[in-house]
């Protein structure tokens, strides 16, 4: 292969370089955030239309089953079949990639938040029942509380792993750090900047997680102390 | 002519199925990548899990690996193994998703030890049972279920992982995904569409056969115990990113 000749031929490649990083400083900005505004927007989106769900499942039982095993079906398909259903629809571009993250996030989430729902000790749901709390009042001051752990572990989860899937998101052209990866591999086998964008996607990923345990942490006051 | 009916003609066409590089070929080489990086991570992650559980320690060490394993992109791996002594071609794609199928394995493996029965364990302690021997005649038996659903869980995502070896050349049923990209999208779209359908069909195939191994697998006293779903350890992990 010719290009692995060049790649031999290549005197210097390292791993690391601050060189490269102040050289591309604009296109390693330009690709993080890109990355990191679609993550947010995904996981956004995915909790607006996942929380509902979650309650429908939990209020209705017969709910439940179709909505768990839909998303159980879905988890199995393979991202990248997951774009090559919709990008001949949603096109080349930034919609295609939105849409394949919000749905895995999405599957994440009410996984997540139903189990968050039905840990809810039933003696609790019958005393707010007694206290004369309706349907909705106990959801909103009762059960969603009590079910914030969960809600937030689904939503770690879904961030952690929409950081990462993002970048198969090369396939449309639209792949954030992973755009910064991929063409590092195709010029040339640049191994400073397909480096620096993986470090970039672990710490992104990193960051967003401590962020969210520590919104966790501020909501649940009355688990500190508790949990290790 | 809409996008899915070119991807039924592209399906239809028997030269798309038998040509060199066609979907036999693809598939052959998906499946075989596919068994070796599973077997490699069967080979690391069971003997490590099941002692960890034996011993029981470093629970808190299994847990970070599945959550750091969760924010490796996976083409992060692909396009740096073959830059390091592993080199072009098979083998490092195959560590690649070898990579990613151990957590699941090792968390059902140490789960599966630490779940036995304490009074099982007492009771073989009594009978004058070794370590070694309390692992291979009690232990291990009793963890076969959480193997099994462990195994079910890193195969079917080393498979729907290996379609993205195709983003380095690696071959696969993704190599035709991304062969119509490669097309323009009026052009492509039915073989993408196609591609898809092969990639999702056999994710959905390996699960539901795995899915029966797993029944097999388990005792029948073990099996209503507990939920086929509520076995898998390492559930919430991510399908391929």
């Amino acid at each position: 292969m010719s290009l692995h000749l060049s790649y031999r031929a290549e005197p210097e490649n390292p791993w690391f370089s601050w060189q490269y990083v102040r050289d591309n400083s604009d296109t390693i900005l330009t690709a993080l955030r890109e990355h990191a505004s679609l993550t947010a927007r995904a996981v956004l989106i995915a909790a607006v239309v996942a929380l509902p769900l979650a309650v429908a499942a939990y209020w209705f039982r017969s709910l439940a089953g179709p909505i768990l095993a839909l998303t159980g079906v879905l988890y199995t398909i393979p991202s990248l079949a997951l774009f090559a259903f919709l990008a001949p629809y949603l096109g080349i571009g930034v919609l295609t990639v939105l849409s394949v993250v919000v749905l895995y996030a999405l599957l994440v989430i009410v996984r997540n938040a139903v189990a968050g729902l039905n840990q809810v000790p039933p003696e609790v749901r019958e005393a707010a029942e007694g206290m004369g709390y309706g349907r909705w009042g106990r959801l909103f001051r009762i059960e969603l509380p009590l079910a914030l752990p969960g809600i937030l572990t689904g939503l770690r989860l879904a961030t952690v792993s929409t950081v990462a899937l993002v970048t198969v998101g090369v396939v449309v052209g639209r792949g954030g750090l992973g755009q910064l990866i991929f063409a590092g591999f195709q010029n040339n086998f640049y191994k400073a900047q397909i480096m620096t964008g993986t470090l970039l996607c672990v710490l992104l990923a990193l960051v967003l997680d401590l962020v969210l345990a520590g919104v966790g942490r501020l909501l649940t006051p009355w688990l500190r102390g508790r949990v290790s | 002519m809409n996008a899915i009916e070119q991807a039924v003609r592209w399906l239809n066409d028997p030269l798309n199925w038998t040509n060199p590089g066609g979907i036999l070929d693809r598939l052959g080489e998906h499946l075989s990548m596919s068994a070796a990086a599973v077997l490699l991570g069967c080979l690391v992650a069971w003997p490590l899990g099941l002692w960890l559980g034996h011993t029981g320690r470093g629970g808190g060490g299994v847990l970070l690996i599945s959550n750091v394993s969760l924010a490796i992109p996976t083409l992060a791996l692909l396009t740096i193994l073959p830059l390091t002594f592993l080199g072009f071609g098979r083998p490092s794609v195959v560590v690649a998703l070898a990579v990613f199928a151990v957590p699941p394995l090792l968390a059902n493996a140490y789960t599966g030890v630490r779940q036995a029965d304490p009074e099982a364990r007492d009771a073989a302690r009594g009978m004058g049972l070794s370590g070694g021997q309390l692992l291979r005649r009690v232990e291990l038996p009793l963890a076969v279920p959480y193997l099994a659903a462990g195994f079910r869980t890193a195969a079917v995502q080393v498979v729907a992982t290996a379609a993205l070896a195709s983003f380095v050349n690696g071959g696969g049923l993704g190599q035709i995904i991304r062969a119509g990209f490669g097309l323009d999208i009026a052009a492509g779209g039915g073989q993408i569409i196609a591609g898809g359908v092969l990639v999702a069909g056999l994710a959905v195939l390996v699960e539901l056969l795995l899915a029966l191994v797993e029944r097999v697998a388990t005792p029948r006293p073990l099996r209503r115990a507990r939920g086929g779903g509520d076995r898998r350890a390492a559930d919430a992990v991510t399908g391929g990113g």
